[in-house]
């Protein structure tokens, strides 16, 4: 496959002397999906504006498309949108006209039945004669996205996409994203909703301050980390963990009724039989049990965490 | 050259304007007619003839210049001005064009509306005077010049000013006090010596004074320095502009 985006160590230096990133290295395939996670203040934003010249790298090295984002940025610049994290219009200009001038800026012809499409699509056909600042927060953002899809980009950059969208119309906007890449564009978002990352991405990137921390297969990183817990429901309440079943490091719900093993999926033995056996031998009685699958989202704030410390 | 994004930038600007389009237009009328009432009709009875020819007359000249460039610089520094102040401006530094680009796009708004106003009020001047210009060409040639020269200096304010105190108050404090001070209401020659000298530091001055030569084939300073004058700033605005491109002065973090 080829790297439809490339960064090669960059770095940022605010003139405050804070560095936001800190030697950021990515290689992107083209028509993948991915997301990057990471705290407030990792540096998301920032990577994604220096990517798309809104800011300039202090050194380092990027590349879309095969194409030098500094020397040669008007052909870099032509394949990729951006969907900023700030929502920005011109509030007196009309939808219609304000997606038509971001197509016109990326040196595209007019082409109002494209634009009817990506309206219809992002449900804002009906608002296209209406002002921007006449709409809703949601609306708007979706009134970015058009406009980012306006000329046609071939990589789309997301910056929290979905902040302040309503459940229904995220669900949409994720059926506009993999209709994106069916055609083969590569998306690039960020978001703090991971079930978010789960649903769509296809690699997951984590960032903390300034730091790519992992980029990684999602399936894989699921199956590396991920953890399983088995919990076990009690016929009745107990006060303490029997001490035979120590070895387990087993955790007590505050009721005393359900018992919690964390194990291991890729083990070779996951304990679970002899824990049973075990549970059987202490005189408890079970009632239910139930395996959880630990999410993204553990295995985020786990890294995350890990990293501070 | 990117002119679809050229030709975007100027349509997106010129259609800020039409939506205003009667604010735009009847305003430059009405200011126009009352500086006629008062300087034409109250002051200009008691002034005779300026260089030969009736003092209404004798002021319109100014009175275009003084209105072209003050909106030459408020159109060419709040074009620019309120994407960066709203946040819009991530689009131009993320889309394929350069700075000359964007410069065209601005600038070329800034002065179509302002050569506008320009003709508006030469047209409702006629209804109050008689006017003949005496070197037609040259006189489109100083309007279309000044516009330009002083849209892009409106454009460099707006790119240097952060907050809206900066992008009124040069204008307020720096721009106008030349243009009135610049003869658009006086002949220079009718001012005491010590100050008819100071006068020769205003820039304005000379452009005003070519203006008004093209109208009336007479002048303050002689046509070939106006001439020189309006090409210095010309070259000097772009000049800047071009240090700007280089430099990314104010426009990218
Ligand atoms: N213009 C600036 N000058 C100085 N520091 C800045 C500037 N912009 C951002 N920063 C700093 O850079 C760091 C990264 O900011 P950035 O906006 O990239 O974070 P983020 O990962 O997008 O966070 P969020 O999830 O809140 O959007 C922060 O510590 C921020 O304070
Ligand atoms: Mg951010």
């Amino acid at each position: 496959m080829v790297n439809i985006l490339k960064v090669e160590d960059v770095r940022k230096a605010f003139p405050s002397g804070f560095e936001a990133l800190k030697g950021v290295s990515l290689d992107i395939d083209e028509g993948e999906i991915i997301a990057l996670l990471g705290p407030n203040g990792a540096g998301k934003t920032t990577l994604i504006s220096t990517i798309c010249g809104i800011t300039s790298a202090t050194s380092g090295k990027i590349s879309i498309g095969g194409f030098d984002t500094a020397t040669e940025y008007r052909k870099a610049r032509n394949l990729v949108g951006l969907v900023p994290q700030e929502i920005t219009l011109e509030p007196f200009e009309t939808v219609m006209n304000t997606v038509r001038f971001s197509r016109g800026l990326f040196g595209k012809k007019r082409n109002d039945a494209y634009i009817e499409k990506i309206l219809k699509q992002l449900s804002l056909w009906d608002k296209k004669d209406s002002r921007t600042m006449e709409l809703s927060g949601g609306m708007r953002r979706r009134v970015l996205i058009a406009k980012a899809l306006s000329h046609e980009p071939r990589v789309l950059f997301l910056d929290e996409p979905t902040a302040g969208v309503d459940v229904e119309l995220r669900k949409e906007m994720w059926e506009v994203v993999a209709e994106l890449k069916r055609d083969g564009v590569t998306i690039i978002l960020t978001t703090h909703y991971i079930e978010e990352a789960e649903e769509i991405a296809d690699r997951v990137a984590v960032i903390s301050k300034g730091e790519i921390l992992l980029i990684e297969q999602k399936d894989d990183l699921m199956a590396r980390m991920g953890q399983k817990r088995l919990k076990v429901e009690l016929q009745s309440a107990i006060e303490t963990i029997p001490s035979d079943l120590a070895e387990y490091a087993l955790a007590l719900d505050s009721k005393g009724e359900t018992l919690v093993y964390t194990y291991d999926t890729k083990a070779d033995r996951t304990g679970i039989t002899k824990l049973l056996a075990d549970i059987a031998a202490a005189g408890l009685a079970l009632k239910d049990i139930q395996t959880v699958e630990s999410t993204l989202e553990d295995i985020f704030v786990d890294l995350v965490h890990e990293d501070a410390a | 050259m990117n002119f679809p994004a050229i030709a975007a930038i100027y349509r997106f600007e010129m259609a800020r304007f039409f939506r205003t389009l009667t604010q735009s237009f009847i305003s430059p009328v009405i200011s126009t007619s009352l500086y006629f009432v008062v300087f034409g009709a109250a002051i200009g009875s008691r002034i005779q003839e300026v260089e030969g020819v009736s003092y209404g007359t004798f002021i319109v000249p100014g009175l275009i210049m003084l209105s072209v460039i003050t909106q030459s610089i408020s159109n060419g520094s709040f074009g620019i001005y309120f994407p960066k102040f709203i946040g819009t401006i991530y689009e131009l530094l993320s889309a394929p064009i350069n700075f000359l680009e964007i410069v065209i796009g601005y600038v070329g708004a800034a002065a179509t509306k302002a050569l506008f106003i320009g003709v508006v009020i030469l047209a409702t001047a006629n209804f109050f005077v008689d006017i003949t210009i005496a070197h037609p060409l040259a006189m489109v040639m100083f309007l279309v010049l000044t516009t330009i020269t002083f849209s892009l200096m409106g454009f460099i304010l707006g790119i240097w000013a952060q907050n809206f105190e900066q992008l009124q108050l040069v204008p307020l404090l720096i721009v106008t006090p030349l243009i009135f001070l610049g003869g658009s209401f006086y002949s220079i020659s009718m001012l005491p010596q010590i100050w008819q000298t100071i006068s020769m530091f205003n820039p304005v001055v000379y452009l005003i004074s070519g203006f008004r030569w093209a109208f009336f084939g007479t002048a303050d300073v002689p046509i070939a320095v106006s001439m020189f004058a309006i090409f210095a700033f010309l070259i000097a605005c772009l000049g800047f502009i071009g240090w700007i491109f280089k430099t990314g002065w104010r426009i990218r973090k």
